[in-house]
């Protein structure tokens, strides 16, 4: 087993230096540079650019060298925790996205966890109740969740809830805004975290409702439900014992997947509620050029989810035992 | 002679149970597929869909570009069928006032219940290219100047939603269709050399596609899409578009044609095909094509929504196509702002045509994956 996590490790490495690599490239492809954007707002501004003042700022930010020069030394810093340096934000980019990239992390946990609780019991119930009423709006309700756009959805409920009264948007009241840290703020945060979930998880939770049905329906149907069942079992009991848990594992599975997955429509409703997480800042970082903010934050979103999966995998194999042994075969 | 060669009888000649044992794959998932209710409702919606932008210069009562300067964000107009006094009048709509309120600025629409205008059908209006080929200056609907008809309204500068959503399906519809067919490509070849030689090409396909899968797609989309350049061509954007969406979903179409082929190579079919001195090329067109083609198009049809959410979703943040362009994304675009959207609620009219494609879509992709499925009844 030790060697399977090793190798599990390796390949997480892997993969974490080929996003490196990935992500900067990809922050290099826009033809110009954060300077050419700058000098381009100036000019729409009406105010005098300076040629060698320009050269300057490149020269300053190390825009100058070759891209492979410039990843190396970005990839370097990282290395010791060192992010380097947002053009427009003026600051160290650690600074920047640090408190960021905690929330998006606390949002994304939570809305995987909201995913998993919700959609097994429904995904329980319209297995063993297979085309009773419920099971059809439960299987109407998945497929609206997966069909509508998530920043449909965060419009429906930023509109109730504006109609109800209610403060909507952002993460935290305006008074906690600018606050440092207390016990105040963070219940605060709190309240403001259950729609943001509640929207990224319902495309997902659609999904998996669906996963865990197919799976439950498979294992209900073998022989030795029928047998537990003739030897007099009750339903109730049968069903958690058995076939449940056995429909759980590729349930389990699917995290791989699912956190990419949330991640991904993350982006999009952080920036329609306007919360202040990375999707916002990644958006306007690309905007702008702002070379290594935008490389590290889409570097950082990618290695949340490379490592979620690392830590599910190695979850998986502890738990199923049938998964343990097929390793130790091969 | 004849008689005794010809083995098949006539068809009607056969009991059920005859033809089912007779029927050809193909024959068999088209029973399996015609019980499926809901994909034949989805398939159907989606032909409408289709050939709603085929024919959407005919369809529109109005150009996507005309304006409309005095009805700016003008609310839906009704059909009205009975008048005031409840007189029958056929369908038609009132006319409406519009008014300047001097403190908000804002403009006020007033419905003047004295003018009706009939809704008038094949009425000749501004010409265009049916299918890019035939003159001609018929809409299927319209109304006398200087009424108008909006069924759903009209956007900020005064242009026919209704008009626009219909004429926006054409790239937000084909858009899909692009990707997929790239993705298939790259799908096909990179899955098929992965499963048919094996060894280190494989390993290193594999890795990449499990690096692929890993990743969180709308960022990487919105990196790659900041990256095309702001004077491209609407053209070019909308294949820079199809691409970038391409790239992300041909992993997944891989591994189906890789599994299937690895699951193939063995089977005794194809080992007594080899043995009986079939050409290796033969073997994979003749015998194992047929054998995976179903699961290509199933796996086809269920990834052509996830593409169109995600040409929806670049759009709405103004990475995607832009206006000149129209594609439902584009016509969402403005509804980002919750304070306009409660105030305008049509504006959000578009995401309805794309929750009804990506569902049609599903639908149609669950049913087909039923009928491809030889071992479900």
């Amino acid at each position: 087993m030790l060697r399977y996590f090793l190798r599990r490790f390796m390949y997480m490495i892997m993969t974490v230096w080929v996003l490196s690599v990935v992500s900067f490239l990809i922050i290099q492809l826009p033809a110009g540079d954060f300077v050419t954007n700058l000098a381009s707002q100036y000019a729409q501004q009406g105010r005098q650019v300076d040629q060698a003042r320009l050269d300057n700022l490149r020269q300053r930010f190390g825009l100058d060298r070759p891209v492979y020069v410039q990843y190396f030394s970005w990839a370097t810093n990282l290395l010791r925790g060192d992010l380097g340096w947002s053009f427009r934000e003026r600051r160290s980019v650690e600074k920047v996205i640090g408190d960021r990239i905690g929330l998006t992390a606390a949002i994304s946990i939570a809305t995987l966890l909201l995913t998993y609780l919700v959609a097994v019991p429904i995904g329980i119930y319209s297995a063993t109740h297979q085309y009773s009423i419920g099971d059809y709006i439960g299987m109407f309700v998945g497929f609206l969740g997966m069909a509508m756009p998530n920043f449909l959805l965060a419009l429906i409920l930023m509109y109730i809830l504006l109609n109800a009264g209610q403060s909507v948007g952002g993460l935290f009241s305006p008074d906690y805004m600018r606050a440092a840290w207390s016990l105040g703020k963070f219940i605060d945060l709190l309240k403001h975290l259950p729609l943001p979930i509640l929207i990224v998880g319902t495309a997902g939770t659609a999904g998996l409702i669906r996963v865990m049905r197919a799976s439950l329906l498979d294992e209900l149907g073998k022989q030795y439900v029928i047998t537990a069942r003739a030897k007099g079992l009750r339903e109730t009991k049968l069903v958690f014992k058995y076939p449940v848990r056995v429909a759980l594992n590729p349930i389990a599975s699917t995290i791989g997947w699912e956190l990419p997955y949330i991640v991904s429509g993350g982006v999009i409703t952080e920036m329609v509620l306007n919360l202040p997480t990375t999707g916002p800042m990644l958006f306007s970082a690309l905007l702008t050029e702002d070379m290594l903010l935008a490389s590290s934050l889409l570097f950082f979103l990618n290695v949340l989810t490379v490592m979620g999966t690392f830590i599910s995998d190695i979850v998986l194999v502890i738990v199923d035992p049938r998964i343990r042994f097929t390793e130790r075969e091969a | 002679m004849s008689e005794a060669i010809s083995v098949k009888p006539e068809r009607a000649e056969l009991s059920a149970e005859e033809r089912y044992y007779l029927a050809s794959q193909w024959q068999l998932m088209w029973q399996k597929f015609r019980h499926h209710k809901l994909a034949i409702i989805g398939g159907s919606v989606l032909v409408v869909l289709y050939l709603a932008a085929i024919f959407a210069d005919f369809l529109a009562p109005y150009p996507k570009d005309i304006r409309f300067q005095k009805f700016s964000y003008h609310p839906p107009t009704p059909v009205h069928l009975f008048d005031v006094e409840g007189k029958f009048r056929g369908p038609f709509v009132y006319a409406t006032t519009s008014k300047r309120d001097l403190e908000t600025l804002e403009l006020i629409y007033e419905v003047d219940e004295a003018a009706h205008y009939p809704i008038r059908f094949f009425v000749h209006r501004e010409p265009y290219k049916l299918l890019g080929l035939i003159d001609t200056d018929i809409h299927l609907f319209g109304v006398e100047e200087p009424g108008a008809i909006l069924l759903f309204g009209t956007d900020s500068i005064g242009r026919d939603l209704f008009s626009r959503i219909i004429h926006g399906a054409r790239l937000s519809l084909s858009i899909g269709l692009v990707g997929v067919t790239l993705s298939f490509f790259i799908g096909v070849t990179l899955g098929g050399v992965s499963g048919y030689f094996g060894g280190i090409v494989d390993t290193v396909i594999q890795r990449i596609i499990e690096f692929l899968i890993s990743i969180p797609t709308i960022p990487l989309w919105m990196a790659l899409s900041a990256a095309l350049p702001r004077d491209w061509s609407v053209v070019m954007v909308y294949f820079g578009i199809g691409i970038i969406l391409s790239l992300v979903g041909w992993g997944g179409l891989a591994r189906v044609v890789r599994g299937k082929l690895l699951e193939l190579r063995e089977l005794d079919y194809v080992l007594a095909a080899r043995v009986s001195g079939v050409s290796e090329w033969s073997i994979i067109r003749v015998h194992m094509l047929p054998n995976f083609a179903s699961y290509l198009i199933v796996s086809v049809t269920l990834s052509i929504p996830g593409m169109i959410l995600g040409e929806t979703a670049l759009s709405f943040l103004g990475l995607g196509l832009r206006s000149p362009a129209v594609s439902w994304g584009v016509l969402l675009e403005k509804a980002q702002n919750i304070a306009s959207v409660a105030i305008y609620w049509w504006t959000v009219i578009p995401v309805l045509f794309v929750i009804i494609t990506v569902m049609a879509f599903n639908f149609l992709g669950d049913g087909l994956r039923d009928a491809a499925d030889p071992y479900k009844q």
